[in-house]
């Protein structure tokens, strides 16, 4: 198990600098999904097989679709990648990456001085739902009508006169 | 808007039924090569030249059926013999343009030009669609069994006068005044 | 070796039945639609037709198989595996005997949703990288198609779900001892019907891929081992949903017992690939706005109605 949340993890992380790197906007958001997924695994692996499986569902499987159905519509094409290759530049990378960097040792700070136990128990539906429909059954209202808010905005949108 | 909802449903169920018991009706394909279809005598397919009942040509190559034929398939030249009778020196016919009309059978004044029931003519080499009066012409009357073209007309021909034929007169002298 | 569940005998024999299956609906569907329209379909090949699928295979694998100059390679060559794996990923969680399927997992019908919302990313993907105008429209109609129908399709099995307490597909079926669950859920096993159809985009639904109207759709540029690829995994997909609806509404491997439960399944689940072969044969395609608004407009309240009113029978009761 810990072996194959490594190896996830490494997949997560690869795919992560590919998507920024990427020139051609479809496969930096091919990358994004399998980063998606490679977190999913991660999650599995954890012990929250609920959250992994929604992580799919959810992002993978609906959030990036309307990501791609977007770019699908708006016709890129070599220009658009000669731009984001002069974006690229050196100049552009240095305040990010030391910044980054400064997350990135704080992180594992943080990571060695709590003593972890990288399998916990398992979080199943039941226990989810539990909590969702429990303790925190406001935020979850909450949630679900600013969705059919924007769901009536939608279909105002897009209804014809 | 229920009744809609069900109409719909059971149309939908209906349609689904009506083709489901199809699946033990009879089926309308032909196994055509296993399986010959009935041929009509009067089909309009290949094309042939018949002869009359004594076994001669009877074509007169009178260039009727060329004139008549919509894309130009046949050609064919006049000869004559020595008696008289006129006959085609060649007869071709390009299959891979005719359409199968009829219309050289219809404009024939000899009945020489049949058409017949036959289809089955695809070849691997376009020229072997070009048949010639040998390959057209067949030992039979096909579907006129009786009919003799020289019998029945005037044209004067070695053995038989003018006025000789079936049903006509003897030649009227112009220059006899007498009735 | 032995036969239990996700040993590797057992994850060979089912890929080998899946694959098998599968590639024999070929012939089996030409055939079919064959008598459905009054013709007798392909009976040349074989003793009546049945080698005809080896003859469809010979042709497909020597075709050449050409990838456009002006496509994106990367995304042309990697569509078709995206969906056949999809697919294949799904079956993981079918429980096709007591003791036959490849793993127990607390997230089946979950997992298989996932599966099917990934396999979208094939045809979009598909689609975009032919770099053809067709190819693209079938595309863009796939994507609204498949993330609409997924929606349906996820709330109608709540009912089921909720039913039985569990996401688990072995004991869904163990819970249907008594009854199947298509006499309490039958709207939503109706709704699972019309968006699976949808979902695996098979007519009257085959509206990304059209003939009539955008070619081929999404796989207009695909040929030889690739397209067959498509178009295995559109079989796949009819295979998977029939096996998906014999599991949740039909009791799957329960029956009499003077068959074993694995025969049972398959009888089950080829009468379903039978009536979708059926609805191929005799319901014409709607247009796609008349598929769009009729998701949204009808199915989604019908199914929300449908998960509502179980949940309060389901607490009335308890």
């Amino acid at each position: 198990m810990i072996a194959l949340f490594y190896i996830a993890a490494i997949i997560a992380v690869i795919a992560t600098v590919a998507v920024i790197l990427q020139t051609n906007i479809v496969h930096g958001l091919l990358y994004l999904i399998l980063s998606l997924l490679a977190v999913a695994v991660i999650f599995y692996v954890l012990g929250a097989p609920f959250a992994a499986v929604l992580e799919a569902i959810v992002y993978a499987g609906a959030i990036m679709v309307l990501f791609l159905f977007v770019i699908m519509m708006l016709n890129l094409g070599q220009h658009t990648r000669d731009q984001e290759r002069k974006w690229l530049t050196p100049r552009g990378w240095i305040a990010p990456s030391i910044m980054s960097a400064i997350l990135l040792g704080q992180l594992v700070n943080v990571m060695r001085q709590i003593d972890y136990d990288i399998v916990p128990a398992q979080v199943g539906v039941m226990e989810v739902s539990a909590l969702l429909f429990g303790p925190y059954v406001l935020a979850v209202e909450l949630a679900s009508i600013l969705l059919l808010a924007g769901l009536v905005a939608a279909y105002h949108l897009a209804k014809t006169k | 808007m229920i009744k809609l909802i069900v109409d719909t449903l059971l149309s939908q169920i209906r349609t689904l039924w009506l083709v489901f018991i199809k699946l033990f009706q009879k089926k309308d394909t032909v196994e055509y090569p296993d399986q010959q279809p009935y041929m009509f005598p009067r089909w309009r397919g290949r094309i042939i030249l018949s002869r009359d009942p004594d076994g001669e040509e009877r074509c007169v190559a009178c260039n009727l059926c060329a004139v008549a034929c919509p894309v130009d398939c046949i050609a064919l030249q006049k000869g004559e013999m020595e008696d008289g009778r006129w006959y085609p020196e060649f007869f071709r016919i390009n299959f891979s343009r005719c359409i199968m009309c009829g219309f050289c059978e219809e404009a024939c004044p000899t009945n020489a030009i049949q058409l017949t029931p036959d289809f089955e003519m695809a070849e691997y080499v376009r020229q072997d669609m070009v048949w010639e009066k040998e390959d057209l012409l067949i030992e039979g009357t096909g579907k006129y069994h009786d009919y003799n073209f020289y019998r029945v007309a005037g044209k004067k021909i070695e053995g038989k006068d003018k006025g000789e034929a079936l049903n006509e007169a003897p030649p009227v002298d112009v220059r006899s005044l007498l009735p | 070796m032995s036969l239990e569940i996700g040993s590797p005998l057992t994850i060979g024999l089912i890929l080998l039945v899946v694959i098998g299956t599968a590639a024999m609906l070929i012939t089996v569907e030409r055939r079919l639609l064959g008598f459905w329209q009054e013709r007798l379909g392909p009976n040349r090949v074989g003793w009546f037709g049945s080698l005809q699928v080896v003859a469809d295979m010979i042709k497909i694998f020597t075709k050449e198989d050409w990838i456009p100059p002006f496509a994106d390679k990367f995304s042309f060559v990697i569509a078709p595996g995206i969906i056949m794996s999809a697919v294949l990923l799904s079956f993981a969680v079918i429980p096709f005997a007591p003791d036959i399927g490849v793993i127990d997992s607390n997230i089946g019908v979950l997992f298989v949703l996932a599966m099917a919302s990934l396999g979208a990313y094939s045809v979009m993907l598909g689609g975009l990288s032919s770099d053809n105008k067709y190819a693209l429209l079938g595309s863009l109609r796939a994507a609204a198609q498949m993330v609409s129908y997924e929606v349906f399709m996820g709330i109608s099995l709540l009912g089921v779900v909720a039913l039985t307490g569990s996401f688990n597909m072995r004991e869904i079926v163990e819970a249907q001892t008594d009854g199947w669950y298509i006499i309490p859920q039958f709207i939503g096993f109706v709704i699972f019907l019309i968006a699976g159809v949808a979902e695996s985009h098979r007519l009257p639904f085959d509206i990304p891929e059209a003939e009539q109207e955008i070619c081929a759709g999404y796989h207009t540029e695909y040929s030889g081992m690739k397209f067959g690829m498509f178009f295995v995994a559109e079989y796949i997909g009819l295979v998977l949903i029939s096996s998906l609806i014999t599991v949740l509404f039909f009791g799957g491997w329960l029956g009499p017992s003077f068959l074993p439960p694995i025969i049972w399944f398959f009888v089950k689940a080829s009468a379903f690939i039978g009536f979708f072969i059926l609805m191929r044969a005799a319901v014409p395609r709607p247009r796609y706005d008349q598929l769009m608004s009729y998701g949204w407009l009808f199915l989604l309240p019908l199914s929300l109605v449908n998960l509502l009113v179980t949940g309060v029978i389901i607490l009335s009761t308890q």
